[in-house]
This record gives C-alpha cells, sequence and structure tokens, in this order.
C-alpha cells in the first residue's frame, strides 16, 4: 500500500503536466526573488557606503527617500503579479489533480 | 476615559474569547479554528500578528529622534513577505498541518527533526514575548499609570485566558480586532499631520529640515546606524526572520488551501505597507509638534511619540484612543506567541514525540490547553524578573533566530533533493545556537560601563546584530550537515515535491 502510493507520486512528478508546472515556476520564482533582493539591499547598501542617495529628488525630498517608497511601490507590485501568475499555475495544478483522481 | 475604552477592549476580546470557547471541541479548531477562515480574515489576522507595539511605538519614536534611518524597519519588514510570498506559504500550507516543524517532518520522520523544530519554535516565541511583555509592562505603566506588576499580570492573564479557552478562533479575532483598531488609530493621526502640511509632501519635508536638532541631516541616513555593517547585517534579519517566525506561519494552517494562503499573504501586505507608509507621519509629526525634548523627557527611546502626538493633535480622547490601540496591539501580539509556543509543545513534544501519536484527541487538546498556561506562566516569570533590563534587542534576536536557524531548514525542506535529516538537525541547531553564542557576548549584553547593558564588560564581538554572521552559518551547515551523510532519499523528496506544488 506505502509502496503504491510513492510510486504515484514520482509517476506524477514524471509526468508532462507536473514537470511544466515545476519549470514555468521556476522560470518565474527565481528571476524575480533574485531581483526583490537585490532591490532591497540596494537601499541600505547605498546609504551605508555612499551619499549619492542624499541629492535631492523632488525638492526637499531626497532620492534615499524617493527609494524608500519605491521599496513599497515594488513590493505591492511584485505582489500583484504574482497572484495574476498563480491564476496560470493554478489551472496547470487542477489538470494534475484531476489525472491523479482519475 | 483611557481606562473606559482599556476596558471597553478588554470586555470585547472576552466576548469573542466566550464565543470561541464554545466552538473549541477539537484539537483542529484549537490549533487552526478549523482550517475555515477566509482570505481576508486570515490575511487581516497576519497582519494583527505582526505589528507589534514595537513597531507602533518603538519605529513612530525611532523615525520622531533619528529620522530616516528610523524607517528601516519599515522596509524591511514589509518587504519580508515577498520572501513568505514567493518562497514560503504555499508549500507551508500544503506540507503542514498544525506547527511548522509538521511541514519539515513531512519530509523527514526521524524524531530528533521534529523535536528540534519545536525546540526553535518555542525559543523564538519567548524571546520574543520576552520583548513583548517587558515594554508592555513599561507601556501600560505610562499610558495608564499601573505599576509594571500589575500591567505584566493583567496583559499575562489575559493572553492566557483567550488562548486556553478560546484557542486559534480567539486569537484570530482579537487579531482582526487589533489590526483595524491600529489602522484607524494611525490614519487619523496621519492625516491630521498631512492637513498640518496642507496636504502637501514637499511642505513636511521642507518643514522637517527645521524642525529637529539634528537640522537638515534629520532627512538623511546615518544618524542612527553609522556602522555599515550593522545596518545591513539588521536588514538581512528583518527581510529574512519573517519568513521563519512560528507564529507568522502557523496563521497559515488556519486557511483552506494553497490559493487561500496566498490571498491572505497579499491582503497582510497591503494592510501593513499601508501601516508601515503611515509610520513616516507619525514620526514626522511627533518631530514636529511634540518635539525632540518633550518626547525623550517622557521616554528616552522615543517610544511614547505616538502617544504624545495623539494627545498634541487631539487631546485627551486621541490619547485615550491611541493608548487603547497600543494596549489592544500587545494583547493581540502576544497572544499569538503563546498559541505558537504551546502547538509546539503539546503537538509536537508531547503528541508526536512522548506519546508516539498515540494520544487521543481529548488528551492532546487537555495538554495543548496546559501548554498554554505553562508558556504563559513561564514568560509572565521571565518578564517579571527581567523588569528594569534593556531587552528591546531580543525583538532583533527573534528574528534572527528565525532567519538563522528556520528559514534555511524550511527552504532547503522544499526546494532541495539531496537534503536529508542529518542536514536539517545540524541546521537547525547551528542556526540557534550560533545566533544566541553572537547575541552573548555582543555589546547587547555586555558593555565596560555599568547599567548601559545587562552586564558589564568588554563584549567579545563588537556586532549588535548577529544575522550577516548567523544566517549565512545556519545554510552553510544545513548543507555541510547534508554532505557528511550519506543518506539520500530521493523518492520523498519527488513526493514533496507533488505535495508542496499541488497539495495533493
Amino acid at each position: 500500500m506505502e509502496k503504491s502510493v510513492a510510486a504515484d507520486y514520482a509517476a506524477v512528478s514524471q509526468s508532462e503536466k507536473f514537470r511544466q508546472l515545476i519549470a514555468s515556476k521556476k522560470r518565474f520564482i527565481i528571476p524575480m526573488t533574485i531581483f526583490f533582493f537585490v532591490f532591497y539591499f540596494a537601499l541600505p547598501i547605498m546609504t551605508s557606503y555612499s551619499k549619492v542617495l542624499n541629492t535631492p529628488a523632488i525638492g526637499p525630498i531626497s532620492w534615499a527617500w524617493v527609494f524608500a517608497f519605491a521599496q513599497f511601490i515594488m513590493t505591492w507590485a511584485l505582489c500583484i503579479i504574482y497572484s495574476k501568475k498563480s491564476a496560470h499555475f493554478d489551472r496547470i495544478v487542477s489538470e494534475i489533480k484531476k489525472e491523479m483522481g482519475a | 476615559m483611557a481606562i473606559a475604552l482599556f476596558c471597553a477592549i478588554v470586555l470585547l476580546t472576552l466576548l469573542i474569547t466566550y464565543w470561541a470557547a464554545k466552538r473549541t471541541k477539537s484539537t483542529s479548531e484549537f490549533y487552526t479554528a478549523g482550517g475555515g477562515l477566509k482570505g481576508w480574515q486570515n490575511g487581516t489576522a497576519i497582519a494583527g500578528d505582526y505589528m507589534s507595539a514595537a513597531s507602533f511605538l518603538g519605529i513612530a519614536g525611532s523615525i520622531a529622534l533619528s529620522g530616516f534611518d528610523g524607517f528601516f524597519y519599515s522596509i524591511g519588514f514589509l518587504v519580508a513577505y515577498l520572501v513568505v510570498l514567493y518562497l514560503v506559504a504555499e508549500p507551508l500550507r500544503n506540507l503542514g498541518k498544525y506547527t511548522v516543524a509538521d511541514m519539515i517532518a513531512a519530509r523527514f520522520a526521524d524524531k530528533k527533526v521534529r523535536g528540534v523544530a519545536a525546540l526553535n519554535t518555542i525559543t523564538i516565541s519567548i524571546f520574543y514575548m520576552i520583548a513583548q511583555l517587558v515594554g508592555a509592562g513599561a507601556l501600560i505603566k505610562l499610558l495608564f499609570g499601573l505599576d509594571y506588576t500589575t500591567s505584566v499580570l493583567i496583559v499575562g492573564t489575559l493572553m492566557t485566558i483567550y488562548v486556553v479557552f478560546g484557542g486559534m478562533h480567539a486569537t484570530s479575532w482579537v487579531q482582526i480586532i487589533k489590526a483595524i483598531l491600529l489602522m484607524a488609530g494611525t490614519f487619523v493621526i496621519s492625516i491630521i499631520v498631512f492637513a498640518k502640511f496642507d496636504f502637501s509632501l514637499t511642505a513636511m519635508f521642507e518643514h522637517m529640515k527645521t524642525a529637529t536638532p539634528l537640522a537638515e541631516a534629520y532627512l538623511n541616513p546615518g544618524n542612527k546606524y553609522k556602522v555599515p555593517i550593522e545596518t545591513i547585517s539588521l536588514n538581512l534579519a528583518l527581510v529574512l526572520g519573517t519568513a521563519g517566525l512560528p507564529h507568522i506561519l502557523i496563521r497559515f494552517f488556519t486557511v483552506k488551501d494553497a490559493p487561500t494562503a496566498r490571498s491572505s499573504v497579499v491582503y497582510a501586505t497591503w494592510i501593513i505597507g499601508i501601516f508601515y507608509v503611515m509610520t513616516v507621519f507619525l514620526g514626522f509629526g511627533a518631530a514636529a509638534f511634540v518635539g525632540h525634548e518633550n518626547i525623550t523627557a517622557v521616554d528616552a527611546a522615543g517610544n511614547m511619540a505616538a502617544p504624545l502626538l495623539a494627545k498634541a493633535l487631539g487631546g485627551d480622547f486621541l490619547f485615550a484612543f491611541v493608548a487603547a490601540v497600543a494596549f489592544a496591539t500587545i494583547l493581540a501580539v502576544v497572544t499569538g506567541l503563546v498559541l505558537a509556543g504551546a502547538s509546539a509543545f503539546a503537538h509536537d513534544f508531547y503528541t508526536h514525540i512522548i506519546r508516539r501519536g498515540n494520544a487521543s484527541e481529548k488528551e492532546q487538546l487537555r495538554m495543548a490547553r496546559w501548554a498554554a498556561i505553562g508558556v504563559s506562566v513561564l514568560s509572565i516569570l521571565l518578564a517579571l524578573f527581567a523588569q528594569n533590563m534593556n531587552v528591546a534587542f531580543l525583538v532583533s534576536l527573534a528574528f534572527a533566530v528565525a532567519a538563522s536557524a528556520n528559514l534555511p531548514v524550511i527552504l532547503f525542506t522544499i526546494f532541495w533533493k539531496r537534503f536529508n535529516t542529518a542536514g536539517a538537525v545540524t541546521g537547525m541547531l547551528v542556526g540557534l545556537f550560533s545566533t544566541i553564542f553572537l547575541v552573548a557576548v555582543s555589546p547587547n549584553v555586555w558593555n565596560p560601563e555599568a547599567g548601559k547593558a545587562i552586564l558589564v564588560g568588554e563584549p567579545l564581538i563588537n556586532l549588535t546584530n548577529p544575522g550577516i554572521i548567523s544566517i549565512p552559518l545556519g545554510f552553510l551547515a544545513a548543507w555541510l550537515g547534508t554532505y557528511l551523510s550519506s543518506k539520500r532519499d530521493e523518492a520523498k523528496y519527488l513526493e514533496i515535491m507533488v505535495k508542496a506544488n499541488t497539495g495533493a
């Protein structure tokens, strides 16, 4: 019994649809994750090691503040992108589950 | 006035607990509210669980006193949710049942793995709770004039009642109500502050250049964090810690599936983000309308900046409201922590390790309630003992342990085929103990001047934020432990991969 369940998971993991799901998730998640880490750490690195962000951007508001608020915009934007993209993954998942249930 | 609102909050939360107690008849109801929360409910509860008094009062004070540097916390606390959303939330929901250890144990059946994971959860929750309770004691003393011991006992008793009788149902609704109150309070203050500058951001920033003793430097980074490596170390722990905090992660078991877990993170991110943007208005407002001297006269660390601002803008009524909001904020966070600690003890240690999964539903539920009492009593005693210690660093310590001991193992469990039992155990233990060691020999604990830290003497390492060393160490230990053991089970990984990605 245990054996056949394990074999089932192995079979699903080798299926065309599942491999397609994992591949497209990787293509999406890895670059996005690298992007938000770089974007995030750019702020403390730039403020710690240089003064370039202390120059004015909009009147009295310096680039440091603009970049800080941009972190919020970036976070919300990536949330929206993830939700949109996930709808596509959910469709593949429900197809895989249908095949598994059969 | 403040006391009346304070009593109203206590009464409301006790009514919720009474309602919740009638529904809490099984372990699933106790640990996860039966998994029946909607996305918006769980998202709001995550926000309520997460935005602590340290964020509300601490960040507002930090921005008021040191300008830009205080805002680093706001940014790190928010961007951290991208790590939760992109890497952790959905696999966690698909693999786990009640606790973080469940998720790791889904792949590694060895009892050691579950035991160490539970130890991490309990350690993080207790550290975080001591910081919250000590802060709560000091705060309630300032806000309502009660003495420290009474304050800690009031908060401690309430959190115990919520969890013991109402479990996750009560915890969730206390957190939802707190989030709504906190957002309402900060919104009102922010709007009043913004109105004073005719709703002009440039006018506000222009004014801030002359409003504080720091003058123009107030708006520039570097007033508080002068050592680059400390700034980066702090930011590292902030952004990676959230995705390893047990009291946040267990919230994902309260929804029915991965898509709902995802939508809860998105709701939480909107609420938390809007809140942290408003911390700028609170901080600037306090600096401009209360003034540096008046803020530090009441509390040197600036923790009273937001309530003082409320008083300056709206008199006694707004002050009373903000004080009540701060009280609700503390309650919601410590309640989440008690539940996280209690579930690790009862579900992981008792049910799975001591009873080997053979405890009846009734025995499990009884143990969960006793564990909640145990965790609460222990934290209350530690908080009473720590009254005169500066324990604010325990918050960042909790984040650092979460990032160093939990996150590496959570990520490797989901994404790394070769990962094995030995790697999981070494990763968690090295992450935990290296972080504690680094803090124990740091300037947080040691200072040559008496009274500045807990102990008098030279610190061994001149680094207050351990993350930059302990987080890589946690990953390295998990990796090294894996390769030093020949064990590998790829069939199991395929199963985990299918479950994590499909929920099947």
